[in-house]
């Protein structure tokens, strides 16, 4: 049994908030360099140019790349032989959390109920924690910063399982489109397909945080991403809404096993600012 | 480059605001009021019991914006604008209370764009996730209604060429 203090969860946590508040993902900024270079529409250009000068100027002036600083996310695997000590995972996260939130600062953004009294919770917490166990003595985290208006713009459906791929092409596509410039496009696409009514949620979450621009593994869903992203780039939502071919910057499926009578399809949409990293302790 | 750039100081002449079109790039200067969801709220609330608002909307613009929190030493901090249509049924009533110019992201409600258009007043579109840009376009910054709101307060600001393009 290997021991891990709650302390270093914490540090660990804080010190991964306070950098991606202020620090674009590499892959993403090369994603839209990339778009930029193939961008067709000048007003597009003119906004991508805008956003990848804010990359270098976040970090120099201290600035959050965005005023939206988001909830935290995050997905937690721990090892079955990892014993945590001197407080719980989830109260770790929590403390880094608040402590981010006074130190970097962050927007005060969660309300303590989503109906009724809507009280500011003031220090961001509660962070939403997914925990998995997984075989060895290791604790992964993916930790997120996600933003109010891609998450508020994101979708789900349980389809007929008569459905084709070309069916699920249009549900997201006119999805997608239908939310215009609010996800604050380019935007990363996490699908998930299968599984159940909050599993597909949890694969559509999750597949954001995969590795930008990876494809599918299987190649049925590779070509899937490949045209839900050729389709959207040809309609013309474009760079905040503006125009141009670059609605998208990449889609991520993730599938999984379902039910006989069920097509699980959920798509959570993310922003170009995708603050996110993977910590492992 | 294709598309106009237009420097602009608040208030917006009504001439002004005729000449500019769909896409236009504006960078503009002069002081402004940022509200969201609880101010737009609060602020109808004022106008519906018949009060006059603590600053005249016919001489400045409302900012969707709630602004991260300033770091010690800085004049704001991470700047950027919030989802408009969440204050489409706010937005009559303040055009009529004399608004001209708004700024925020995203869409509009085809009675929210009517609207706007009849007033002959101007929505602007600015770019979201580049706080760290639009900080830089920020001179002055204070909180000036309701504190207690935290990011949802209204927030006085002073704009020189903050960047935005024509939405309506
Ligand atoms: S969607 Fe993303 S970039 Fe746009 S305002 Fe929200 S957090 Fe910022």
């Amino acid at each position: 049994m290997h021991l891990l203090s709650s302390l270093k969860i914490q540090q660990a946590v804080y010190r991964a908030i306070s950098e991606i508040t202020f620090n674009c993902d590499p892959q993403v900024h090369q994603a839209l360099s990339k778009a930029m270079a193939n961008e067709h529409d000048e007003i597009a250009k003119d906004v991508l140019n805008t956003i990848l000068t804010n990359h270098s100027l976040s970090p120099a002036d201290k600035i959050p790349l965005c005023q939206d600083t988001g909830t935290t996310v995050v997905f937690a695997e721990l090892g079955t032989d990892l014993h945590i000590t001197d407080g719980s995972l989830y109260e770790a996260i929590n403390n880094a959390v608040r402590q981010a939130q006074q130190d970097c600062p962050l927007r005060a953004s969660i309300v303590n109920e989503a109906l009724f009294a809507r009280h500011n919770t003031l220090d961001n917490t509660p962070a939403i924690i997914h925990t998995e166990f997984t075989a060895g003595h290791a604790l992964r985290l993916v930790i997120a910063q996600k933003g109010g208006g891609a998450e508020n713009m994101s979708f789900l459906q349980m389809m007929s399982p008569a459905a084709s791929s070309d069916d699920i092409v249009s549900y997201i596509c006119d999805g997608v489109l239908a939310a215009g410039s609010r996800p604050c496009p380019p935007l990363i696409l996490g699908i998930g397909i299968g599984s159940n009514f909050e599993g597909v949620a949890l694969l559509a979450k999750k597949a954001i945080f995969e590795e930008l621009g990876r494809a599918n593994p299987d190649p049925r869903y590779a070509e899937l991403e490949a045209r839900i992203k050729a389709e959207l780039n040809a309609r013309g939502c474009g760079v905040q809404g503006l125009g141009g071919n670059n609605t998208v910057l990449a889609v991520h499926i993730l599938q999984a096993p379902c039910h006989i009578a069920s097509l699980p399809v959920a798509v959570n949409l993310e922003c170009h600012a995708h603050r996110h990293c993977e910590v492992w302790l | 480059m294709s598309f106009k750039t237009i420097k602009l100081s608040l208030p917006l002449s009504p001439e002004e605001i005729l000449d500019l079109h769909y896409k236009d790039k504006v960078l503009l200067s002069g002081t402004l009021y940022t509200a969201r969801d609880q101010a737009h709220k609060r602020l109808c609330k004022i106008l519906q019991v018949g009060e006059q608002l603590p600053f005249d909307l016919a001489q400045t613009a409302i900012f969707y914006c709630g602004p991260s929190p300033a770091a010690a030493g800085k004049i704001c901090g991470g700047i950027g604008p919030t989802t408009s249509s969440r204050m489409d049924p706010f937005t009559p009533t303040l055009l009529h209370a004399g608004l001209k110019v708004m700024i925020g992201k995203g869409d509009r409600a085809p009675a929210t764009v009517d609207a706007i258009r009849a007033a002959n007043a101007i929505y602007l579109i600015a770019i979201g996730g580049i706080s760290a840009v639009l900080s830089r376009c920020i001179v002055s910054c204070e909180t000036f209604l309701w504190p207690e709101l935290g990011a949802e307060a209204v927030y006085k600001m002073q704009l020189k060429d903050f960047p935005c393009y024509v939405g309506i």
